[in-house]
């Protein structure tokens, strides 16, 4: 089986993490977002996965050469010399797509939830319609594109971009699989999948949902980042608790890399996340954060709602919240307060930031 | 033989103190340690032929002003008496008012100090400088070097440059007139009453010639009696041949300001490496690691894990927890600062408690560091209607809880914060 990750985007929204690394390769609870899905993928029988991207990027090669190996599929790269959008992508794989006659994933680079990929096979071959995508509920349904279908067939009807009014509070997922037929409704130029391919596919009765179960999160900016990992870890709690940090000093869900150092009087938790190589040292106190790999956090001081990015090091008596971020090598000297802070790789950092702010 | 008053004021001053002086009177709040006056006393008592401290203010007598008063005598082996005016009578008019007490015994001269000011208190160099001059009975004010721009906030003396001669002043004028200011610190003989009691004289027959003048807050005596030193002597003095400046390179500030208190501390725990070495804690076996000039009351309870300075002043039965970090702070007694907890630029009122890893932080009002003439300013709370970013204070008996924030903010007493606050005064 096959599927196409669409990871084009520039990842805008999740800068500065996406100034070091292209935004498949940013670690989502110790491990990168594109191997939350690859991973996935594997274990519902995909053997070969495409990756359309849209900028150059030896990294995301080198490391996808890496994956081929370990997990024993292949994955090839599908570059666009513009930007075709989330649709135009599929145009350009087409010959590596219709290959044969069997239906094919596609996702978003940037959605985590518990993937239902078996499911979602299973769904869509018994009603042998061209596409199924994968829905989710929401709260707030007037931020989004909702999604309007039969609730027996899950048969959609239409696409409504932010109501006004309540008609429905489930939402594109960003996770379809579809058969090689719909591949004849693309064309090779940029195109956006949800305006200009799925309503007319839905007119014509070809488009199917199913409702996903459990946790769903778009983490393309950091806000959504920290509540996506909030999820996740949750749902590690249920699924493989034994992955999860316990005992004297963490609290609630807490992920630490075996070969992080946590110092003592330390409180750790809930919804932590440590990760290789990272030293935390003495007293300090660490909740709703992503600690990145190789980083050091000082001792005594306070960190929330932040995601402290690779190799950075944040000083004594620090104190950091309201997502901050800081990028790559960031270094945070001794006693400064940071609030909202945007911090750019390889900055340091002499002075409180004490109302949100990008520091170039 | 010589004297000195100190002008302690009374508790309708020091409204820029608060909410600090609702505990105690602002004279007796600690700096570096002692209490404000501590560092008055100290200086003329180590004048030689000193016989007599005075403290004159409107203060009712209070137990607190005892207890200092008494603990003083036994220190300093002189006397100190506090002479309580009926009213406020002006930095001049307590001293009219007071004039038998502090000639009795014919001292040669004797020294004024306003209370609010933090000084190296070069009072022999003045008396010296007055025997320098052929005019026996000159005045004497201690002046020190200001920029144009504050210099207008405070007493203005135009000198003659080599007679040194005061030939000029004039009190916080609007534009500019010199930058040599009044420090609040003079030497007079008896002679001063004179002048005084020509204004006294002249204020009187003023009130027989208009007996009312709006609104009479007291009886005619006061308003006869309130005599300014400032204003109504010096101006007059001025170009006389009889007033004097003395001019200082010795550090010296007003402590207008809760903020200034801070500064004010850091200036004496700086002079303590000369005058009082054992005031300043050192990195001990088993102590505190400590950074720059810190005092410690010894019966504070210290982690040695914590990490104090520099600039800072630790009362007595504070406890300090694990990992606390204080930097450019006063924490008055009975104060707990919990594990992990940062202070920073603030004053902890008495028996306030800080809870784990909660940061308590306000933004110092230091005087420019690029300028050696720059003065601190105590400038109002609000600008444009917002409050000006300030030191953080902490009133008697205030409870911070465990991780929040409190910035810039003046929170006053017994009050219980459930959340963190930014900007704001917090009743
Ligand atoms: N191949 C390809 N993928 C795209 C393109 N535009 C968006 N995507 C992908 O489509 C998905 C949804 O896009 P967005 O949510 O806008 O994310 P993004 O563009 O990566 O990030 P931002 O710059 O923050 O908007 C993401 O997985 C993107 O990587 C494109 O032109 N080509
Ligand atoms: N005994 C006594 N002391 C006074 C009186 N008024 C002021 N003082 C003290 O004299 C010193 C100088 O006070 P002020 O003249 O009010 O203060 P300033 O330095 O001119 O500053 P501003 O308050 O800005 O006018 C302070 O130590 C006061 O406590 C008074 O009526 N009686
Ligand atoms: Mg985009
Ligand atoms: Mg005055």
């Amino acid at each position: 089986m096959k599927a196409l990750i669409l990871v084009g985007g520039y990842g805008t929204r999740l800068r500065p993490l996406t100034l070091s690394v292209p935004k498949p390769l940013v670690d989502f609870c110790n491990k990168p977002i594109l191997l939350h899905q690859l991973e996935a993928l594997v274990k519902a029988g995909v053997d070969h996965v495409i990756l359309a991207v849209s900028y150059m990027s030896e990294l995301l090669e080198r490391e996808m050469r890496v994956q081929e190996e370990r997990l024993g599929i292949r994955i090839s790269l599908s570059h666009e010399k513009e930007p075709l959008g989330t649709a135009g992508p599929l145009a350009l794989a087409r010959e590596l797509l219709n290959i044969d006659n069997e239906p094919f994933f596609v996702l978003n680079s940037d959605v985590i939830c518990d993937f239902p990929f078996k499911d979602l096979l299973q769904f869509h071959s018994n009603h042998g319609k061209e596409g199924t995508i994968v829905v989710t509920r929401v709260e707030e349904p007037s931020k989004y594109g909702v999604v309007v279908f039969e609730a027996d067939s899950g048969r959609i009807h239409r696409f409504v971009e932010k109501p006004q009014v309540f008609v429905s509070n489930k939402i594109n997922a960003g996770i379809y699989i579809f058969n090689p037929s719909m591949l004849s409704r693309i064309q090779l130029r940029p195109t956006s999948i949800e305006k200009e391919i799925f309503p007319v596919m839905a007119e014509e009765g070809q488009l199917y949902t199913m409702e996903l179960q459990g946790f769903w999160m778009d983490i393309g900016q950091p806000k959504d980042f920290l509540t996506g990992m909030c999820m996740y870890l949750q749902s590690l709690r249920q699924h493989a608790p034994e992955r999860l940090r316990t005992g004297p000093g963490f609290l609630g869900n807490v992920l630490v890399d075996p070969t992080a150092q946590i110092g003592e009087n330390c409180t750790i938790g809930p919804n932590v996340t440590i990760g290789a190589g990272v030293v935390v040292e003495d007293g300090v106190r660490i909740k709703r954060c992503t600690v990145m790999k190789g980083a050091r956090v000082r001792s005594h001081s306070w960190l929330e709602s932040c995601i402290v990015g690779w190799s950075s090091s944040v000083g004594q008596w620090v104190r950091m919240e309201n997502v901050t971020v800081l990028g790559e090598d960031v270094i945070v000297n001794d006693e400064l307060y940071l609030n909202g802070a945007n911090v750019l790789p390889h900055k340091s950092i002499n002075e409180s930031v004490p109302e949100p702010r990008i520091i170039m | 033989m010589l004297k000195a008053v100190i002008l302690i004021g009374g508790p309708q001053k020091g409204t820029r103190f608060r909410p600090l002086s609702f505990e105690v009177p602002k004279p007796l709040f600690p700096v570096a340690g002692v209490p404000m006056l501590q560092h008055h006393i100290e200086a003329c008592a180590k004048v030689p032929n000193m016989k007599e401290i005075l403290l004159i203010g409107f203060y009712q007598p209070n137990e607190e002003l005892n207890r200092f008063l008494f603990n003083a005598q036994q220190e300093f082996k002189i006397s100190i008496r506090y002479l309580q005016e009926y009213a406020a009578l002006g930095t001049g008019g307590g001293i009219y008012h007071f004039r038998d007490q502090i000639v009795s015994g014919s001292p040669d001269a004797f020294y004024v100090l306003n209370a609010d000011v933090c000084s190296a208190f070069p009072l022999a160099e003045m008396l010296s400088f007055q025997k320098e001059h052929g005019e026996p009975n000159s005045f004497v004010i201690l002046g020190t070097t200001a920029n144009r721009k504050q210099s207008m906030n405070y007493g203005c003396i135009v000198e003659n440059e080599t007679t040194k001669e005061v030939l000029h002043y004039v009190e916080k004028p609007s534009t500019f007139v010199s930058d040599i200011i009044n420090c609040g610190i003079y030497l007079f003989t008896p002679e001063i009453f004179q002048h005084i009691g020509a204004v006294f004289q002249k204020n009187q027959q003023d009130m027989l010639l208009y007996p009312y003048d709006g609104e009479e807050p007291t009886n005619g005596w006061h308003r006869a009696e309130a005599i300014r030193l400032e204003q109504d002597i010096f101006t007059a003095l001025a170009g006389q041949d009889k007033l004097y400046v003395y001019k200082t390179l010795s550090f010296w500030s007003q402590i207008k300001s809760a903020g200034s208190a801070i500064y004010a501390s850091r200036l004496y725990l700086n002079q303590y490496h000369t005058t009082h070495p054992e005031r300043l804690a050192s990195i001990k076996e088993g102590g505190p690691k400590i950074s720059g000039n810190v005092y410690i009351h010894p019966t504070a309870n210290i982690d040695p894990t914590a990490m104090l300075g520099p600039n800072v002043s630790i009362g007595t039965g504070v406890t300090i927890g694990a990992g606390v970090r204080v930097r450019e702070s006063i924490i008055l007694h009975g104060a707990t600062l919990q594990d992990h907890c940062c202070v920073l630029n603030s004053i902890v009122g008495w028996d306030s408690t800080i809870g784990k890893w909660a940061r308590v932080e306000g933004t110092p009002s230091d005087p420019n560091p690029n300028d050696p003439f720059a003065k601190i300013d105590s400038e109002t709370l609000f600008r444009e209607g917002k409050l000006t970013p300030s030191i953080t204070i902490l009133g008697c008996n205030v409870t911070i809880p465990s991780e929040v924030i409190i910035l810039n903010s003046i929170v006053l007493p017994h009050k219980d914060l459930n959340r963190s606050f930014k900007n704001q005064i917090i009743l």
